[in-house]
């Protein structure tokens, strides 16, 4: 039998691109015993909150969910280091069977006497929920009592899967945002820039490039933000959004609250870049920060372009699978992988979204694999049968790849090189090549 | 002298310890052809994998029931039903270890009646699977790991006929120190049954094709038998006798148990021949008396420079024992032991022996890195011995680290490294050695300037 697709309920959520387009299931449940990649929802509003670097980030549950998530992601601070700590009430029995509410109230006060922050976040865990904390008002008498904001997460993990935890830290952002006085002057090319974590300095490059330009990054959420930085939200002019996955609930309540347009933008690659840029200009209509623009994306390709086109000569006919978080990620990634002049002959995601999957249909050649929710079993049998030779992914995939003798490239929170901007499809190309064309492969044969 | 510093807070800063269920995952990697599925929210799953990937360097597949919201409110039993049955069909395993987290304890799912119900209406009666009550909020994975060793042999062991084989159960070290106590106990002539042995599934070799389900692990049949071997070898001192097999195949099938420190530094691998010749008479080879003569001579090459160390010890119980031991006997005196478990039984057996030593050791349990890194602050530590965690304190203060146990996240190999028996003690020593002089080495120009030269005329030096 066929073991990689021995899981019947599996079949709607993958499809080969072919002659009649089919709709991908996908935004569900996973489903039991799959072994999904897929986190959770407390997963999901830590990799976005955490970034907030001048902030308490305290999880309210047992340890292991703060253990796991203790500075294990390449987010870089200018300021305060204190987001890479790891707080957590380490919920034992008794307060399982009585209640953590105390114990929270407690953690709360220790930990503001100690850092003096500004701000808290308090995360839900699994059991939060269920033995019914009210986190709500803990939070709220120990924002009276210190005079600073407490702020709740709603991300206990079986309520959703990862993007019910961005939605959450979304829930929570906006909740900092909105509490402060706005005031706005129309049309400065001032920006938000959304759903960067400046990885290994990512948000620091895109801001350096739109500075070029003459455009002022007001606030990114939430690379290397602080509080102080955050209140000002209100204050852009334009919303850009780069994760779509995590970050667009955020731009649409800050649009309805506060009138900021908002834009997709993708700085993964030198086509995506260019045009976000471009776009980014055409926005502010403005004749000066076009010019500037061009003459930026004209330098920094004229720059890059041979460097590229000698990677390109060395990786051409190879081919790519792709198994990321978001649709988004995907989407881009297919981008650069055609500008090295490479196949994609697998695609999927853990979170996706249905016009996401659109997009990648239609810019995947026939044949290509597309899944949602995939599994180990079956990224070993579509990787075989399409005869990829490289994956790109995150932790849990890395060993698989390189257990079936395929080349591997790290696209995950823990990265420690930029793969943003100019600089960052430079750096996709050195390390696509740096893999695929390693000698080790002739002994793997 | 020494100082137990007992453990009040309201809040842990920076876990120095992980939850049950991660613990009672490797067990499992370590029987033959088994798969794990942890009954809960799909994350804890991920995230476990997540780690313990990183660390062996090796693919962990886990399944999840994925228990969302309407399993928390109506009982998770489908959930758990379903992911058995596609981990029956993708996996084909021989055995399956359910486990449960936090969230399936907290809404009270009897996971052992689940699953028995599930075996009888798939018509499987017979098949084994082990179920472990692992709460994330119940203690710590050393604790996981080692109540699951118990389950399985409680659900595993049958009477069984008396045999001369040896058990030989041993706690969350790497596979290249199993596989060194293997070869140990075969240059000894001794027949062994070792248990849990994740030796080659959780660091195997590059082949093809790839098997979904690595080759290796203790036989179930093996398993089975363990009631009937001649004696149990059992390197758990720290494990609490309701945790601990070995204690569990005394007082139900009288296997006589021999619980012994893991086999690091010279008295500990010692005792281990020792104990191996009383149950079985044999000598130890002299392969391994060369061996043992080569430890020596190694430990007196650096003991000038180990005299300079000290070492502050953190991590799993069992290992932090061990290790303690090691660095007693060699001059890198321990200055602080820690572990993030409540372990009541390592303070007492530190005890035992540090008394000997002219110095003050602190002695935390229930730790956390906030606490281990004041301690060392306050203690003057000048070397780290433990997982990746500890990079913590050579960020923060400057403290080298020798990484060892688990995780090893931020460097490869975790899973190559050897530190048992004479020959890995050796490698284990000068290891420490190594980066205490390459500390020292890097800082003296600079420090002696600082001393003697740039403050001449200011003080007269104290020391
Ligand atoms: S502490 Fe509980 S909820 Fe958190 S990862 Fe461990 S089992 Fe899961």
């Amino acid at each position: 039998m066929d073991t990689g697709l021995a899981i019947r309920e599996r079949l709607d959520s993958i499809a080969v691109k072919g002659k009649q387009k089919k709709q991908i299931k996908c935004d569900t449940d996973s489903i039991a015993g799959c072994v999904s990649q897929r986190a959770c929802v407390y997963c999901g509003a830590r990799v976005v909150l955490n970034p907030v670097t001048d902030a308490i980030h305290l999880v309210h549950g047992p340890i292991g969910c703060a253990s796991y998530t203790w500075d294990i992601r390449g987010s870089l601070s200018s300021g305060s280091e204190l987001y890479r700590n790891s707080f957590s009430t380490d919920l034992q029995e008794e307060d399982v069977i009585f209640g953590g509410e105390k114990k929270l109230a407690r953690a709360i006060d220790d930990l503001v006497g100690k850092y003096k922050p500004r701000l808290v976040f308090v995360y839900a865990t699994c059991i939060v929920g269920v033995i019914g904390d009210d986190l709500e008002a803990v939070c709220k008498a120990a924002a009276q009592k210190h005079n600073i904001e407490v702020i709740p997460v709603e991300s206990s993990g079986f309520i959703g899967n990862k993007a019910a935890g961005y939605r959450a830290a979304c829930d929570a952002l906006f909740r900092l945002i909105n509490s402060g006085e706005t005031e706005k002057k129309k049309n400065d090319p001032k920006i938000n820039y959304l759903g960067d974590f400046n990885l290994a300095a990512e948000a620091w490059i895109i801001k350096n490039y739109l500075y070029e330009m003459g455009i002022e990054v007001n606030v990114t959420f939430t690379g290397d933000s602080d509080y102080m930085a955050l209140k000002k939200a209100p204050e852009a002019s334009l919303n850009i959004v780069q994760c779509a996955g995590s970050m667009h609930y955020l731009a649409r309540k800050m649009k309805d609250r506060f009138g900021i347009p908002f834009m997709n933008v993708s700085f993964l690659g030198i086509e995506d870049t260019s045009d976000s840029l471009r776009k980014i200009a055409a926005f502010f209509n403005n004749d000066e920060i076009t010019r500037r623009a061009e003459a930026l994306i004209d330098k920094e390709i004229r720059r890059i372009e041979p460097l590229i086109r000698g990677y390109r000569k060395k990786l051409q006919g190879k081919k790519a699978a792709v198994y990321v978080g978001g649709g988004f990620k995907a989407i881009s990634l297919i981008k650069q992988f055609k500008e090295l002049g490479i196949d994609v002959v697998m695609v999927g995601t853990q979170t996706g979204r249905r016009e996401e999957y659109e997009v990648i249909h239609d810019l995947v050649n026939e044949g290509t694999v597309v899944l949602d929710d995939a599994n180990p079993s079956e990224l070993e049998r579509f990787m075989l049968e399409k005869g990829a030779h490289l994956l790109v992914g995150g932790v849990k995939e890395r060993p698989l790849a390189y257990k079936l003798g395929l080349a591997f490239i790290d696209h995950n929170h823990d990265r420690k090189h930029p793969l943003s901007g100019f600089v960052g499809a430079v750096n996709f190309a050195e390390e696509v090549y740096s893999t695929v064309c390693s000698p080790v492969w002739r002994f793997i044969g | 002298m020494k100082k137990e510093t007992p453990n009040f807070r309201n809040v842990t800063e920076n876990p120095c310890h992980m939850c049950m269920p991660m613990g009672g995952i490797i067990p499992f990697k370590g029987i033959e052809q088994s798969m794990v599925i942890l009954h809960g929210s799909q994350g804890c799953a991920t995230y476990m994998r997540r780690h313990i990937a990183e660390h062996f360097n090796e693919p962990i597949d886990v399944g999840s029931s994925s228990l969302n919201e309407k399993g928390t409110v109506y009982g998770g039993e489908q959930n758990l039903k379903t992911g058995l049955d596609n981990i029956m069909k993708v996996y084909r395993p021989k055995l399956v270890g359910v486990l449960t987290t936090c969230l399936a304890e907290t809404i009270g799912e009897d996971i052992e009646r689940i699953t028995s119900d599930y075996l009888r209406d798939r018509g499987l009666e017979g098949f084994p699977v082990v179920t472990v009550p692992t709460p994330g909020y119940g203690d710590s994975h050393f604790e996981g790991y080692w109540f699951t060793l118990t389950r399985i042999v409680t659900k595993l062991t049958q009477r069984a006929k008396r045999h001369s084989r040896v058990n030989v159960i041993v706690p969350n070290i790497s596979p290249a120190d199993i596989r060194e106590i293997k070869r140990l106990l075969e240059l000894m002539g001794v027949e062994y049954i070792l248990f849990p042995d994740f030796s080659e599934t959780l660091d195997r070799p590059f082949e093809k094709p790839y098997q979904k389900i690595p080759a290796g692990g203790t036989r179930t049949a093996d398993i089975k038998v363990m009631a009937g071997s001649a004696a149990t070898i059992q390197f758990g001192m720290t494990v609490e006798d309701s945790m601990s097999p070995g204690r569990f195949l005394q007082t139900e099938y009288d296997v006589p148990l021999y619980n012994l420190p893991i086999p690091m530094g010279v008295e500990n691998t010692d005792l281990f021949f020792a104990c191996l010749k009383e149950i079985t008479g044999k000598e130890m080879p002299a392969s391994l008396r060369l061996e043992r003569g080569r430890l020596l001579d190694a430990m007196v090459d650096s003991h000038k420079y180990n005299f300079h160390g000290r070492s502050v010890i953190f991590g799993e119980p069992e290992l932090v024992f061990a290790v303690t031991k090691t660095c007693s006997e060699n001059g890198i005196f321990p200055v602080v032991v820690a572990t993030g478990s409540r372990n009541s039984k390592l303070p007492r057996l530190l005890k035992g022996f540090l008394h000997e030593l002219e110095i003050e050791t602190r002695i935390l349990t229930s730790s956390d890195f906030t606490q281990i890194r004041k301690n060392s602050r306050e203690m003057g530590a000048n070397i780290a011995i433990g997982s990746s965690e500890g990079r913590y304190l050579t960020e923060k203060e400057g403290i080298p680290l020798v990484r060892l146990g688990f995780p090893i996240h931020d460097r490869v190999g975790g899973q190559r490294l050897l530190s048992v028996g004479y020959t890995g003690t050796t490698m284990f020593l000068d290891r420490i050695t190594n980066t205490l002089l390459e500390n020292k080495l890097t800082n003296y120009r600079s420090s002696m300037y600082q001393k003697y030269y740039k403050n001449y005329h200011a003080a007269v030096p104290t020391h």
